[in-house]
């Protein structure tokens, strides 16, 4: 793997628009009123804008997330923890089969500049990409004043648990986050915590539902809990998840709250596979070899668990470790 | 518009579907609810096996066995009320295995921390160097964040769907 020592350029700005083009190796980058257009030396694809934008900054803000993320079924990138690959149809068969995919690695650094800027340069004031489709404006449409609040917000990674001293803090009205318009319906009290004398603040808990009612974001996990690499990540879930993760291991989805419909498909070639419908209290793995697209038709609450052990995407990638986690016996 | 939160619990839920032309066994859906419906109280039934990590339903009702692990579990009640009461181990009562959580033969003789009372939604820590025992005065549901453990009871072919309705 040739890692390629590439920053991001601006090849120009659109007069009419006020956009500019940018220049990742040899990936350009142009959007117009519309759409977002991918070019490089053999072809070029043209992604919705909102869909675009939707996903390029959960793919920073995630820091490229568990392996590929696909912005739709042509144009995505693979994280390999240090570098990234950015491809265009590698992962589709018709594009294999014409021969026009194309993949290049960069450090994930340099991805994360250029996707950043992209983002800066793209999104105009009014639009809030991580926020769900009724509660921002239109990316659509010439450029706009530029935004002054921050574009991006990262995940919360609780190093132990949220809300312990020294930890991330767990979401309230007094640090700007009020319950979402959609879990208003909910009462939401606090768990009652007893300490013996001596004691004092060495026990701790949280009402968790109440924190993930407060995100503000959609579609971007929070880690709430950590023992070892046993990482439990909530997240708000409303429309649909702006990208298709191909994970690099197996990861477990429990729905909390409402409903989520998944798009199962092959990782590799995006054949479909199926559907999955989620309903609170549902358990279901994703296996290490299929992708999938998240729909929820009202705001919902979903918890994610994931095992962050160094190195386990090339036990997955050998064949290892199998691309399923339960052995039935 | 008004908006209804749907939850689920041990009298009502609602299990959703799953349509593959693939093998049902990698997927291995089930649901809290119905597996706390089956379990024998404080069973701690694995729905979820990342490798050597696990999170376990538990149907609570009535008192558990005390627990220990070698390292932090996380507790999130489900459904109903819940009380943990912990206490504290001295550094070699702390168990050494692996992981997971151990049951002890009873009340360990340590110093009382105190007690946590937890509802639907509530998330607790059960630390590393605490044993712990759970209350319940009618049954409710716990998920528990922990590892592959000696309590850890897996039976995948009956909680799990493996044909499509």
């Amino acid at each position: 793997m040739t890692v390629l020592d590439a920053t991001i350029e601006r090849l120009g700005t659109d007069d009419a628009t006020g956009y500019t083009t940018f220049q990742l190796g040899s990936f350009t980058f142009r959007r117009d009123e519309y759409f977002a257009h991918v070019s490089w030396p053999k072809g070029n694809h043209i992604i919705e804008v909102d869909r675009f934008l939707r996903a390029m900054v959960r793919d920073i803000g995630w820091g490229f997330f568990y392996g590929w993320i696909f912005f739709d079924d042509v144009f995505g990138t693979t994280n390999h923890y240090g570098t990234v690959d950015v491809f265009a149809g590698s992962y589709d068969r018709g594009c294999k089969e014409a021969g026009i995919d194309h993949l290049e690695t960069f450090t994930a650094d340099a991805v994360s500049e250029a996707f950043t800027t992209i983002s800066q340069d793209w999104i105009s004031e009014g639009y809030d990409p991580l926020n769900a489709p009724l509660e921002t404006g239109t990316p659509i449409g010439p450029k706009g004043a530029e935004r002054t609040d921050p574009l991006l917000r990262a995940f919360i990674a609780a190093d132990r648990m949220l809300g312990l001293p020294g930890d991330k803090p767990v979401r309230s009205d007094a640090s700007g986050f009020p319950v979402n318009r959609a879990f208003a319906d909910l009462d939401f009290d606090t768990p009652d915590i007893e300490c013996e004398p001596g004691f004092e603040g060495q026990l701790h808990a949280i009402n968790l539902f109440d924190h993930i009612a407060r995100s503000d974001v959609t579609w971007n996990p929070s880690i709430s809990a950590v023992s070892r690499a046993n990482i439990c990540c909530v997240t708000s879930e409303e429309h649909m998840l702006p990208v298709i993760h191909g994970n690099d291991r197996n990861e477990w989805f429990i729905q909390l709250s409402d409903e989520i419909h998944w798009n199962i498909a092959d990782k590799n070639t995006g054949a479909p596979r199926g559907r999955i419908e989620m309903k609170a209290g549902d358990v279901c793995a994703m296996p290490a070899d299929i992708r999938h697209q998240g729909f929820s038709p009202k705001r919902s609450m979903l918890m994610v668990m994931e095992n962050g052990t160094p190195g386990l995407e090339q036990r997955y990638a050998s064949g290892e470790l199998k691309p399923y986690p339960v052995d039935f016996g | 518009m008004a908006y209804k939160t749907r939850t689920g619990s041990l009298d009502a839920y609602e299990k959703g579907v799953i349509e593959l032309d693939d093998d049902l066994r990698k997927y291995a859906f089930s649901n809290v609810f119905e597996v706390a419906g089956k379990a024998a109280p404080y069973e701690r039934v694995a729905v979820v096996q990342n490798l050597e990590y696990v999170a376990e339903v538990v149907r609570a009702d009535g008192d558990s066995p005390w627990y220990a692990t070698p390292h932090d579990e996380f507790a999130i009640v489900m459904d109903g009320e819940v009380t943990f009461r912990f206490v504290q181990l001295q550094d070699d009562q702390v168990p050494g295995h692996e992981g997971g959580a151990v049951r002890l033969g009873a009340e360990p003789n340590g110093p009382r921390m105190g007690r946590v009372t937890a509802r639907k939604g509530h998330q607790v820590l059960l630390p590393k160097g605490a044993a712990y025992q759970l209350s319940s005065g009618s049954p409710s549901v716990v998920l528990i964040q922990t590892g592959d453990g000696p309590e850890t009871v897996k039976r995948w072919n009956d909680i799990c769907v493996l044909k499509e309705a």
